[in-house]
């Protein structure tokens, strides 16, 4: 059913819902009342004030209504406050058991805590959802204010009803000796405050800065674009986020590069501030022994494989860059970037170790052990061979009660190693760091060759970032239209002032601004000074006055 | 220290000192007035000119500071908790320089400017020693996030300034029953207060080198010292007194409480509470607001309602700008990610969104006036939340003070 558009007595057919005629701004509502006059969208109808009919009214509705979106940021606002009470599962200290973690260490409220799920907020589909509802919001509450109001001020006449002119905050009557003149000069000031000067039967719009009406609006489409780029995170390829350590002198591919890429730690290095820096000289005596770290990088090589070789070991591998890795400065290739993020000193790297011979209590030589790439057997100097028959990189008794190892970093590595003696029998000996034990057949039966350890070899190791992020330019270009929006409607205000002929000679003048009245009444000021207007009043000061006088005069 | 950083906290010390004239002109300026119409003498005193003046020099000196600073320390000062407190009191008063230059309140400039004062004074608790940066800090992006968050955090402060001087102007505080109302006003004042009974107690008790050692049992139930620079009203658990002439612990705190900061808290809560007494008594049992409310007489709230909303629809895209989009381009190269739910960025996010439902509120469902002038306290309890609070207490990358 169509509803009934409304016909203004100046001949404007309004839609159904209209409260201010979009021609003449004649109240169409409450029209015998003094009140000062309700501009928010100009009065103009909005579907959402309109129809409220079907599901889909209903939803519109539902969602334009900044009440609701209000609501919504309200609720958003409290939930990630909530998120903060406990750290966040992703900040609990590694390899702890959030089940048990919160209990543990908040009592009664950190198991409330996880159990709620308060543990893993942020990524919680219930504050997806309320993201997602405040997107919608914005995008239908927008929808819904801009086109009328679009219309609104694209339609607007110059000659306006009396009971509109009246009705603004700031109104004036001025008895003239010469309209013409006064007008002409009027207009001449406007001007030259930048005015734009719209004439109509010789009444007059001076407008300004409309575009800033269209600030809101701008910025909405600015956060929604933000938001469908970080939604679009989730679509696989978009997004990598991978760790990788790399010792010194190592090759590795780069993780999440599907092996295109290879990276070579050549050196890392931390400095430290010195320690005689006599900037920081109070700074450092007040935390003696404090290591103050300046920076730490990895010397690195970026390699591609080269086209013929296959994918697997041994491929052949053509440098690309050489680059300094350092913190605020990562690596920038094909879309990754890696960071420079933690590191590791003084790894194990290798160990050393003395064969003695206990028959003739002469040394049978030495060998040393790459940690990382032990080889099968050593060969000692009297030709006979050493075998590894077992390497734990990280030794540890795990819960059966059996040597094993926790990874494959040498933080704590021990060996069996396996030599076979004169008389043919393998012998096998046991040896971590300050231990040393020969696996005997017989107690009081030494074996006839004896290790002990050498000495070590330590390597830095370095901590790296891979990232890829395929959604930053959506972020950068939805967040650059946010804050430009922002700024288009925050810090330029809409003025417009109105000038109307009366027959007895008498000429009104209206002004409306969407904020900061102060500075429209000074610029009308000057208007009204240099000509023989009378200066408006503010109608909200006969309110003040009205409310105030008597009180202050107490 | 070096003779520039000397020279540098001197600066701060004139700055604190200009501050404090302009209060005094501030004062003068509104109580002169009254005086000045009793003789039936209309024309108006020159007192809030010389207050502004005051306010001009002050921020002149204390950008002295802030570059001398830089200087000699060779990094921008905004790294730790002195350094960023005290900066963000110099965007505050610049912010209301700029703002007060339009509208000439002297009655704003009365209510912000011991404010300013007190955020410096609580600024200088901490260690004002110039501190070397971690390799994360290391970067053009730390003066640019910082130094925009701090302007739009004074500007954002102004409206605080404004709303308070709204309500202490429009509300009813005659009545001698406790409304929401005159609670919430008093409870400001309260909260003013504590602040600087904290500010004066820990410089108090340092001048005298107060130390108070104790030996307690911890949380992994081990034996553990602790020294306590205020008088302990609440002792660590199991806690034996080991300094001779030294008050001794009323309470003891259970071992999973850090006792020496609850009992700053007790003793800031608790003299700022007398604090509040004694001022209230002198004032013949009125509230404080009401003490201060025949002071706003002639102050149009309508105008004072426009100031606190012009600084927050200047300060809020200043916000968003540095808050967020300077915060997130620094995360990602500093950190690797632009967003990372660290505490301080969910707590620059709830500030931000905080503002946004200011607006919203007010552009679109009329909350203006006394409402909208809650809504800046609160939006500003909000951001001393996140400097002290979230820096302070919840653990996390930003907390390097």
């Amino acid at each position: 059913m169509k509803e009934k558009e409304i016909i203004c007595e100046c001949g404007h057919v309004n839609p159904y819902g209209t409260e201010v005629c979009g021609s003449c701004g004649k109240p169409l509502v409450k029209n015998d009342s003094n009140e000062l006059l309700n501009m928010r969208y100009e009065g103009a109808a909005r579907r959402s004030q309109t129809y409220n009919k079907s599901i889909i009214d209903k939803v519109w509705n539902f969602f334009s209504s900044v009440k609701v979106g209000i609501t919504i940021i309200v609720v958003i606002l409290i939930a990630s406050a909530l998120g903060t009470i406990f750290p966040q599962e992703l900040f609990i200290p590694p390899g702890q058991d959030a089940a048990t973690y919160y209990a543990e260490e908040h009592g009664w409220a950190g198991e409330l805590y996880y159990t709620l799920g308060f543990h893993n907020l942020y990524g919680s589909w219930w504050y997806m959802l309320l993201i997602t509802a405040l997107g919608i919001s914005i995008l239908i509450a927008s929808i819904d204010r801009f086109f009328p109001l679009y219309k609104a001020l694209k339609n607007q006449r110059v000659t306006r009803h009396e009971k509109f002119m009246s009705r603004q905050r700031i109104f004036g009557r001025s008895t003239v000796s010469d309209q013409d003149e006064t007008m002409n000069k009027a207009v001449s000031l406007l001007r030259k405050k930048r005015y734009k000067i719209f004439e109509e039967n010789g009444n007059v719009l001076a407008e300004k800065a409309r575009w800033a009406r269209w600030g809101p609006y701008v910025n909405h489409i600015g956060l929604i674009i933000f938001l469908v780029g970080a939604m679009l995170r989730f679509f696989p390829g978009m997004y990598v986020d991978a760790n990788m350590w790399v010792r010194e002198g190592e090759t590795v591919p780069v993780p999440g590069t599907s092996q295109d890429y290879y990276l070579e730690n050549l050196q890392f290095d931390v400095e430290l501030y010195d320690e005689d820096d006599e900037r920081f000289q109070g700074a450092m005596q007040a935390a003696p022994g404090a290591e103050h770290i300046e920076t730490f990088r990895t010397h690195s090589i970026l390699y591609m494989p080269t086209d013929e070789s296959t994918v697997g070991a041994g491929r052949e591998l053509e440098a690309i860059s050489e680059q300094e890795i350092e913190v605020n400065s990562p690596l920038y290739f094909d879309n990754y970037s890696v960071y420079q993020l933690d590191y590791k000193l003084n790894e194990l790297s290798a160990m050393s170790f003395d064969v003695e011979d206990r028959e003739t209590g002469e040394s049978a030589g030495s060998f040393t052990v790459d940690l990382n790439n032990p080889e099968d057997y050593y060969t000692l100097d009297n030709g006979e061979e050493v075998y590894i028959y077992d390497y734990f990189a990280n030794f540890i008794i795990n819960d059966a009660g059996e040597p094993t190892t926790e990874n494959n970093v040498p933080d704590n590595p021990a060996f069996i190693f396996e030599m076979t003696n004169e008389d043919g029998e393998e012998e096998l000996t046991f040896i971590r760091i300050q231990r040393n034990f020969e696996i005997r057949d017989d107690e009081d039966d030494p074996h006839q060759y004896a290790f002990t350890f050498a000495g070590i070899d330590t390597n830095h190791v370095t901590g790296l970032k891979v990232r890829k992020d395929l959604t930053l330019p959506f972020l950068i270009a939805g967040g650059s239209i946010f804050l430009l929006g922002l700024l288009q409607g925050s810090y330029w205000p809409h003025r417009r002032v109105w000038l109307q002929r009366e027959n007895d000679g008498e000429i009104l003048i209206a002004a409306h601004t969407n904020k900061n009245w102060e500075s429209i009444k000074k610029e009308i000021r000057s208007v009204t000074d240099q000509t023989e207007l009378s200066e408006p009043v503010d109608q909200t000061d006969e309110e003040y006055e009205k409310e105030y006088k008597e009180k202050d005069n107490l | 220290m070096n003779s520039l950083a000397e020279l540098s906290s001197n600066l701060l010390y004139i700055a604190f000192f200009f501050y404090f004239a302009a209060t005094v002109f501030y004062i003068l300026s509104v109580t002169g007035r009254q005086f000045r119409n009793k003789e039936g003498d209309v024309k108006k005193n020159r007192w809030g000119t010389w207050g502004y003046i005051a306010t001009v020099i002050g921020v002149v000196f204390a950008f002295g500071y802030f570059f001398t600073r830089w200087a000699a320390g060779g990094h921008p000062p905004v790294s730790n908790m002195f350094e960023y407190t005290a900066f963000l009191a110099i965007c505050f008063s610049l912010a209301f320089v700029v703002i007060n230059g339009i509208y000439k309140s002297n009655v704003l400039g009365l209510f912000t400017i011991p404010v300013i004062m007190l955020i410096i004074a609580y600024a200088s608790v901490f260690s004002t020693e110039i501190a070397p940066l971690v390799p994360s800090l290391q970067s053009n992006w730390l003066a640019i996030h910082v130094i925009t968050v701090a302007l739009a955090q004074g500007i954002l402060a102004v409206s605080f300034g404004a709303g308070l001087v709204y309500l202490v102007r429009t509300l009813d505080l005659s009545g001698k029953k406790m409304t929401k109302r005159t609670f919430g006003i008093e409870f400001i004042m309260y909260t003013l207060l504590t602040g600087l009974a904290f500010v004066i107690l820990t410089n108090v008790f340092e001048a005298t080198n107060y130390e108070a050692q104790f030996t307690y049992v911890n949380e992994q139930g081990e034996d553990a010292e602790k020294t306590y620079n205020l008088p302990a009203i609440i002792g660590p658990n199991e806690g034996v007194l080991e300094t001779e002439d030294r008050f001794s612990p009323i309470f003891y705190a259970p071992d999973w409480i850090i006792s020496e900061d609850l009992n700053t808290v007790v003793w800031s809560f608790g003299s700022g509470f007398l604090l509040y007494w004694v001022i209230r008594l002198i004032g013949r049992n009125r509230r404080i607001s009401a003490m201060l409310q025949p002071l706003l007489k002639g102050v149009k709230p309508q105008t004072v309602d426009e100031l606190s909303y012009r600084a927050i629809a200047i300060g809020f895209p200043l916000f968003a700008l540095g808050g967020l989009a300077f915060a997130m381009i620094y995360a990602q190269i500093a950190w690797t990610r632009f967003w990372g739910w660290d505490p301080k960025e969910v707590w620059a996010l709830i500030t931000f969104f905080f503002y946004a439902a200011y607006l919203h509120l007010r552009l679109s469902r009329n909350w203006i006036g006394e409402r909208s002038a809650w809504l800046a306290v609160i939006g500003f309890a909000i951001i001393m939340f996140n400097l002290i609070f979230v820096n302070l207490v919840i653990a996390g990358l930003h907390s390097y003070a």
